[in-house]
């Protein structure tokens, strides 16, 4: 195994799987935390700004509307980054495994 | 049929001899729908323990259910193992009590899971084998890394039992008019039952049918809210406002988080902890390969995100139901056994006593998921990483080490039904706080720098792992919950209650510094190993139970 190892560490079609994986899930991983943090700094820090009501007519104010927001959000990055692994990240994986192995 | 008769019954038959006890119950509270559907839930539980007992063999059997689990049911598992009673009546508890305050710790909860997702899931399946601490000694020395992260695992898994029973002991006591000890000793039982015979198959069904029963009985209590205000959030809100004494105040960040210190700190706890769990991390070896580690997280946290947008519903339900309503009440306007009790009472108000009863039922099944999740990991610390990889260096008979996780499931269990008695009457809630920092503090910052800086070497992961560990334990006793309230001096010595925030940071950064600093022999092999196993993590060629085509 550590034979194939070897062959695969500077192989070009790897090192673009790991560059592409490497792209997607730190900026994935980037949104979620930042999103996150600025919830919880501005409920530190500026609370006011979520109690602001989002309608005239409605008593729902944004914290609410953000706070439900990041839920949703969270589910639908889990979603992307799954549907772009199993589409795309595999694919260039299996290639890599196919290519190596072969010869 | 007579209540009280079933209940004795339910009781001579779980321990032979109990009738002797004299039980302070109000025949009322005993709910006969709750009795049923829980033995119902049990009957089908053991069930398929006995189903289990019989396919698991082997260790690989045991730890990890062979890791046939597929991507969704392990999804729901995991959901299950996660989704605690502390959160389905501490949160909606929460936003009965202050309303918008409540969102805030289901968030906290929620983000860690994407982040899981994007940087751990795939690596820990394609390095490890039962449990993450596999994948953490992959190229570094196993005996220090995997005493350290043992310790961690069982400090976490302890905390986490301790509150989990205490919890389970109160629940049971006022749901089914069962004694404390006797709560506490029907959920010890029946979690030894399961995780010693079953292994993580059972345990993995316990947990599915579980969630699966608890985010049923969770959209029925929304949508039967929801129903009355005809689907409108705005008129359910505004009708909250009118009932709460806090008023327009619930709408809004309220005094749970005051000082940035405490927020940031809470806020790292909750998003890094998650990812440090041991139950959880062990979740990812049950399923076949990567792919189905990945799909599992979306659907996990796709079940975690909409059980926590109905624990919100039901909060503001319970607001306009029950705050009003003298059934509910006691003598000065309090609800009934506590804030965390608003969903149990919101059932009776929204579906009478079989609804309540099913709530209740679904209750104590969430209860014994988690805690058998929980005593199987910890049981597999035990035997995995101490026996089987440092005792017996990793030559153990497989036939010996199911053997010393089946024993230490039974110790662990007989701990935690010892403890849970002891703490009866403590404050057990910053247990769950502490057992998260460790998890922040400990587990995760050596599995991370582990799979993601080659630079890290066992004397970095260990002391700087260690540091962690200690200043998360100093911090909270020393902190205003422990050193104030509990132990009754006047002034904290560390002034926060969170110590997430510093004890993440200690332990990041002695990590580096020792790592940088070692410059011994073996610290430059762990290093020139990164390089197999980065391909490994990357590519899943030599995982474990993985099959290459």
């Amino acid at each position: 195994m550590q034979e194939i190892y070897k062959k695969i560490r500077n192989h070009p079609d790897f090192l673009n799987l790991v560059k592409t994986r490497k792209r997607i899930s730190w900026l994935l991983t980037t949104i979620i935390i930042f999103c996150y943090f600025a919830f919880i700094i501005i409920i530190a820090f500026a609370p006011n700004i979520f109690s602001q009501k989002i309608f005239s007519d409605s008593v729902i104010t944004l914290g609410i509307i953000i706070g439900l927001l990041i839920i949703l959000l969270s589910i639908l990055l889990t979603g992307v980054y799954v549907y772009i692994a199993n589409k795309k990240l595999d694919e260039i994986n299996n290639k890599v495994i196919k290519k190596i192995t072969a010869n | 049929m007579n209540f009280s008769l079933l209940s004795i019954l339910f009781i001579l038959t779980s321990f032979g001899v109990y009738a002797n006890d004299s039980q302070p119950v109000n025949p009322s509270e005993i709910n006969i729908t709750a009795v049923v559907m829980f033995i119902i839930f049990i009957s089908i539980t053991l069930g398929i323990t006995y189903w289990a007992a019989k396919k698991t063999r082997s260790a690989s059997d045991f730890y990890t259910a062979g890791g046939s689990i597929s991507g969704f049911q392990n999804g729901l598992a995991i959901a299950g193992d996660y989704m605690s009673a502390a959160s389905f009546l501490g949160i909606s508890g929460l936003v009965f009590a202050s309303g918008f305050d409540g969102l805030i710790y289901s968030i906290g909860f929620l983000v860690g899971w994407p982040v899981i997702l994007f940087l751990l899931a795939e690596r820990l399946r394609n390095l490890g084998k039962y449990t993450f601490t596999d994948a953490v000694s992959f190229r570094l020395q196993a005996m220090p890394i995997r005493s350290l992260a043992a310790c961690g695992t069982l400090a976490v898994v302890i905390l986490y039992l301790i509150a989990q029973m205490v919890g389970a002991g109160k629940l049971i006591q006022i749901l089914f008019g069962l004694p404390y000890s006797v709560a506490v000793l029907i959920v010890g039982l029946l979690m030894i039952c399961y995780v010693t015979f079953g292994g993580m198959l059972a345990t993995t069904w316990v947990q599915t049918i579980k969630a699966i029963l608890l985010l049923f009985g969770a959209t029925f209590l929304a949508l039967a809210v929801l129903n009355q205000f005809e689907f409108s959030f705005n008129a359910l809100f505004t009708e909250a406002i009118s009932n709460h004494r806090l008023g327009e105040a619930i709408m809004s960040p309220g005094g749970l988080i005051s000082d940035p210190v405490s927020a940031i700190s809470l806020g790292l706890a909750l998003m890094f902890g998650t990812a440090g769990l041991p139950h959880i991390l062990m979740r990812f070896f049950t399923v076949k390969d990567a792919k189905q580690a990945r799909s599992s997280v979306f659907f996990a946290t796709s079940f975690i995100g909409y059980f926590y947008i109905l624990t919100f519903v039901i909060g503001f339900g319970a607001i306009v139901m029950l705050t009003n309503n003298p059934a509910f009440l006691d003598g000065v306007g309090n609800i009934l056994g506590g804030n965390n009790m608003a969903a149990v009472h919101l059932s009776k108000a929204v579906g009478g006593d079989v609804f309540l009863g099913f709530i209740s039922a679904v209750a104590f099944a969430t209860i014994l998921a988690v805690v058998s999740g929980l005593t199987l990991a910890g049981a597999s610390a035990i035997s995995h990483d101490l026996y089987a990889s440092l005792f017996c260096h990793g030559k153990a008979q497989e036939k010996r080490e199911v053997m010393v996780s089946r024993i230490s499931t039974i110790m662990l269990g007989v701990v935690a039904i010892l403890l849970g008695i002891t703490f009866e009457k403590q404050n057990v809630a910053y247990m769950v706080g502490l057992a998260f920092a460790i998890a922040a503090s400990v587990n995760f910052p050596i599995l991370f720098f582990s799979m993601y800086w080659s630079r890290l070497t066992t004397r970095g992961a260990f002391i700087g792992g260690a540091a962690g560990l200690l200043t998360a334990i100093l911090c909270v006793l020393f902190g205003p919950i422990v050193w104030v309230d509990i132990l009754g001096n006047t002034k904290a010595i560390f002034p926060y209650k969170y110590p997430a925030l510093f004890s993440m940071s200690i332990a990041f950064v002695t990590i580096i510094i020792i790592s940088y600093l070692d410059k011994s022999p073996r610290a430059k092999e762990e290093m020139v190993a990164f390089d197999d196993q980065f391909v490994r993590a990357q590519t899943g060629l030599g995982a474990e139970g993985v099959v290459i085509h």
